[in-house]
């Protein structure tokens, strides 16, 4: 059995000023909205953030950065929050931005205990200054490390009392890598049901990785609706 | 031309480089819309990097789903036969070299196929996204933008000045004039798309062009 909370205030107890939380979704789409809503309520602060995007400026991390919590971030793409360029600009955020794949392959690592792989991603650009370069039959590769957090969080559609997390659609794209690699990992979930009632084949992320479980609805917004004539 | 109609231009010739039976990633913008004008006769799988293989059509109102997605965070549906996985799945399987063609957008190209597209500096910085990882697993690289910038300069030179994306990644450039190849004896000149001269083209083109027309 995990520990299965009732609210997002309480499933955050323990999180402390300045974890590294991973924090899963690829745009607003797949993102824990009610455990960072609790971590705004808390106001923890100078936090490190590694997330594919940072929301956008009334929601996801987007919050979390309009009330200055945040210490510093990865991400692969940033660009849809005005609120993120000021503090950039500002000096007030440090950003660290990732090649997407090689972000989701430091997140597995670091979830997989592998501590640094080589990959071709950014050979040459500004995000291999400062790396080993390495050359495997001609080709050259850079070396970049693992990342893991403190706390890791997640949003699922499903689950259950063991743990087990089922993801809907393109709403898993970064959580199991991110449910893996937390020392914490708080998932949050549509439908958390028995242990048992979920078909073993189905399984994305096995419960192996979660500690904390939480039921919460989600608002289901939209970033970019784009829709053709029925 | 007005810009509208040189951009479907574009997307139109590009889509003719999907062959039947092809994995495809197109990025952001300009590439995205090559998929309105893929041939009914040819079988392809559109990638999204977010986790979807088998990009569909857009979404009806009825359809609309929160939890679907493209890399551009457009809502989509997903084609027949589609999967869907993880972002380290995503990306295995570009890097693994199992995607057939990437058509990408482009700020610079250099004439050995250096890529720049992600950044300006002085400008603030979106970020890369999955172009890095892209322009190295994709079998053939792509680059569709305009033949010049805003300003007239060309956007094909001698060196890149932007930072790169890649080094000599490029496979092959589209733009509303001409189609260009990068290759290893330097650029080469397959197609006029205008009523231009390879001189003409020369002209907006840094680098020395060599005529296969």
């Amino acid at each position: 059995m995990k520990q299965i909370y009732e609210t997002a205030d309480e499933i955050i107890d323990g999180i402390e000023d300045g974890a590294t939380i991973l924090v899963g979704g690829f745009g607003l789409c797949g993102i824990p909205e009610n455990v960072i809503q609790a971590l705004v309520k808390k106001g923890t602060t100078n936090l490190t953030i590694v997330s594919n995007n940072c929301g956008v400026d009334d929601w996801g991390l987007g919050l979390l950065l309009k009330k200055k919590q945040i210490k510093k971030i990865y991400a692969s793409y940033v660009g849809e929050n005005k609120e993120f360029e000021r503090q950039v600009i500002n000096g007030e955020l440090e950003v660290e931005l990732v090649p997407q794949g090689t972000l989701a392959e430091r997140l597995r690592a670091g979830g997989a205990g592998i501590p640094a792989f080589y990959t071709p991603a950014g050979v040459g650009t500004p995000v291999a200054e400062g790396k080993e370069i390495r050359t495997f039959e001609g080709k050259e590769y850079l070396l970049e490390r693992a990342i893991k957090g403190d706390v890791s969080i997640v949003r699922a559609h499903t689950g259950d009392t063991y743990g087990n997390l089922v993801y809907r659609k393109t709403a898993q794209n970064f959580n199991p890598m991110i449910a893996a690699a937390g020392k914490l990992t708080i998932a949050e979930v549509e439908n958390l049901q028995e242990a048992g009632s979920i078909d073993p084949h189905h399984i994305h992320t096995p419960g192996i990785y979660v500690n904390r479980m939480l039921e919460a609805a989600q608002e289901n917004r939209i970033e970019r609706k784009t829709v053709r004539e029925a | 031309m007005d810009k509208k109609a040189s951009r479907e231009k574009i997307a139109r010739r590009a889509e003719q480089e999907i062959k039947d039976g092809d994995y495809v990633n197109l990025g952001i913008g300009m590439p995205t819309m090559v998929a309105n004008f893929l041939s009914e006769h040819k079988k392809v799988m559109l990638q999204s990097e977010n986790g979807l293989l088998g990009i569909g059509r857009y979404p009806t109102e009825e359809e609309l789903d929160a939890d679907l997605i493209n890399a551009g965070k457009e809502t989509v549906t997903a084609a027949k036969g589609a999967a869907y996985f993880s972002s380290a799945e995503s990306f295995a399987m570009i890097r693994g070299g199992n995607i057939d063609i990437a058509i990408l957008g482009a700020m610079e190209v250099a004439e050995n196929g250096d890529l720049a597209n992600w950044m300006i500096p002085g400008k603030m910085i979106k970020g890369m996204g999955g172009a890095m990882d892209l322009v190295h697993g994709a079998q053939r690289v792509i680059i569709i933008m305009d033949h010049v910038s805003r300003d007239g300069t060309p956007k094909i030179v001698n060196n890149c000045s932007l930072p790169l994306t890649g080094i000599g990644v490029v496979d092959r450039i589209i733009t509303e004039r001409a189609v260009i190849d990068v290759t290893e004896s330097g650029l080469i000149l397959q197609e006029i798309l205008d009523d231009s001269s390879f001189e003409e083209i020369q002209k907006v083109t840094e680098p020395k062009l060599k005529n296969n027309i």
